[in-house]
């Protein structure tokens, strides 16, 4: 765990341990076997006797609930996942239908009635180009991916039509992910530098809103670095910008 | 797009991943992803010898590729050759492969590919040199597995014995290590930075 694995590597459960005493495959933890469920996440598929690696990244565990194991790569194509929260571009309305384009291999298509207080007659103002963010609610490789802009109660919660101006830009997946953990180093350090709306896509979109253009393309530049940059690097960067 | 550049010796090979996109609905298949391979030569525009190393390299990457996940759409995998010093075939194999890491694409496994020539006088050379490929009586380019060291694709030019042959495909698959051992190594520095 922890590890940088590659794909074709093959990851013991811990029930056959004993039976296999050397060769390729690793070992999944080194501790006592773990019991209950294994949750099999991105990144590893079950075959056999393990399971089989086919994405290079760094080996992740979570132990607690039933506990899972995934492989944490960097990647910037997206691949719709059920649940995910994504911003999209609105580019053909199909009768009762919007499709959008997600950056994925194919357009998901958005119900007019997906939006909180909408109905036949009280129609949301959508138009060819606006900007969407919503979740899927149908997402897999057999059919054309489904996006809603309510939740489970029917209440939008942050989702819905994205406002006028503002600036939409890509970045990798690992970087969205970074953004997204809780109380993210980066998302704390920007919000003192200035005040800013932020909307993070897990399709690697990033759509940023700060008061004057010049501020806006700063906080698109500090982002698009992110990624490359160490911690020490961010923080003088952003010290020289507040300075000025 | 996703590139990435692969040198070994003078021969060097550019790489470039698009997918999963949308596919045309002619070359849409309905149960597994359409991978094309495109290679461009340095010089002139492609001809039949570069249409059949794409035929090759399409079918080692298909093996690998597990492209059921991914059903109706397209794969595309353009190959850019930068400059040629010999065994350029095993460079492609070896760029392709990279290009699908990085792009972060599902595997079964990994594959690397090694060329060996057959001197006049038996003598095994690997990775030759332009030079060496036109002075030998046959050469033989592998493309190997990393899970069992099991062969993908076999390419041979010129004439060589069952034996030789056998001999060579030993050579290679023991050299294949140090292949797999560098794309683990530039791996654990790529994921060290982050």
């Amino acid at each position: 765990v922890g590890q940088v694995v590659l794909p074709g590597d093959l990851l013991l459960l811990p029930a056959h341990y004993s039976e296999d005493a050397e060769g390729e495959r690793l070992r999944l933890s080194t501790g006592a076997a773990p019991v209950g469920r294994l949750l099999c996440g991105p990144g590893l598929r079950r075959s056999g006797a393990g399971l089989l690696v086919t994405k290079c990244g760094l080996l992740r565990h979570r132990p607690a609930g039933p506990g899972a194991y995934w492989v944490d790569s960097q990647q910037k194509r997206y691949v719709p996942v059920k649940g995910d929260h994504v911003i999209g571009i609105v580019t053909a309305k199909a009768g009762d239908v919007f499709k959008l384009d997600v950056g994925g291999s194919e357009l998901a298509s958005l119900s007019y009635l997906a939006f909180e207080g909408a109905t036949k007659r009280n129609r949301p103002n959508v138009q060819v180009g606006d900007l969407i963010y919503g979740q899927f609610l149908v997402a897999n490789k057999d059919m054309e991916p489904e996006m809603v802009c309510i939740d489970s109660g029917g209440k939008s919660s942050g989702m819905g039509i994205i406002g006028q101006d503002g600036f939409l830009f890509k970045v990798s997946l690992g970087l969205i992910r970074k953004l997204l953990a809780p109380k993210c180093e980066i998302i704390q350090e920007l919000s003192q530098l200035y005040p800013f709306e932020l909307v993070l896509g897990m399709n690697g979109r990033i759509w940023v809103k700060a008061k004057t253009v010049q501020q806006t393309l700063i906080i698109v530049n500090i982002l698009e670095a992110c990624e490359y940059m160490t911690a020490e690097q961010r923080r003088q960067a952003l010290a020289k910008l507040s300075g000025n | 797009p996703i590139p990435s550049s692969l040198s070994a010796g003078e021969t060097s090979v550019l790489a470039g991943l698009y997918g999963p996109a949308e596919a045309k609905l002619s070359k849409e298949l309905p149960d597994r992803a359409a991978l094309e391979v495109l290679l461009r030569p340095k010089v002139g525009l492609p001809g039949v010898l570069e249409r059949s190393r794409e035929q090759q390299l399409r079918q080692t990457c298909e093996a690998v590729v597990l492209g059921v996940l991914h059903p109706r759409t397209a794969i595309t995998l353009v190959l850019q050759v930068v400059s040629d010093a010999g065994s350029l075939l095993s460079c492609c194999l070896n760029a392709a492969c990279m290009g699908l890491l990085d792009a972060g694409l599902p595997l079964s496994s990994l594959f690397c590919g090694v060329t060996c020539a057959l001197g006049p006088d038996g003598t095994i050379t690997l990775d030759p040199t332009a030079r060496q490929e036109q002075e030998a009586r046959a050469v033989l380019t592998f493309a190997i597995d990393s899970s069992e060291r099991k062969v993908l694709m076999a390419t041979t030019k010129g004439s060589c014995s069952v034996e030789e042959m056998q001999q060579c495909l030993v050579m290679a698959q023991r050299a294949a290590d140090t292949i797999f051992q560098f794309y683990r190594d530039s791996l654990h520095r790529r994921y060290s930075k982050s």
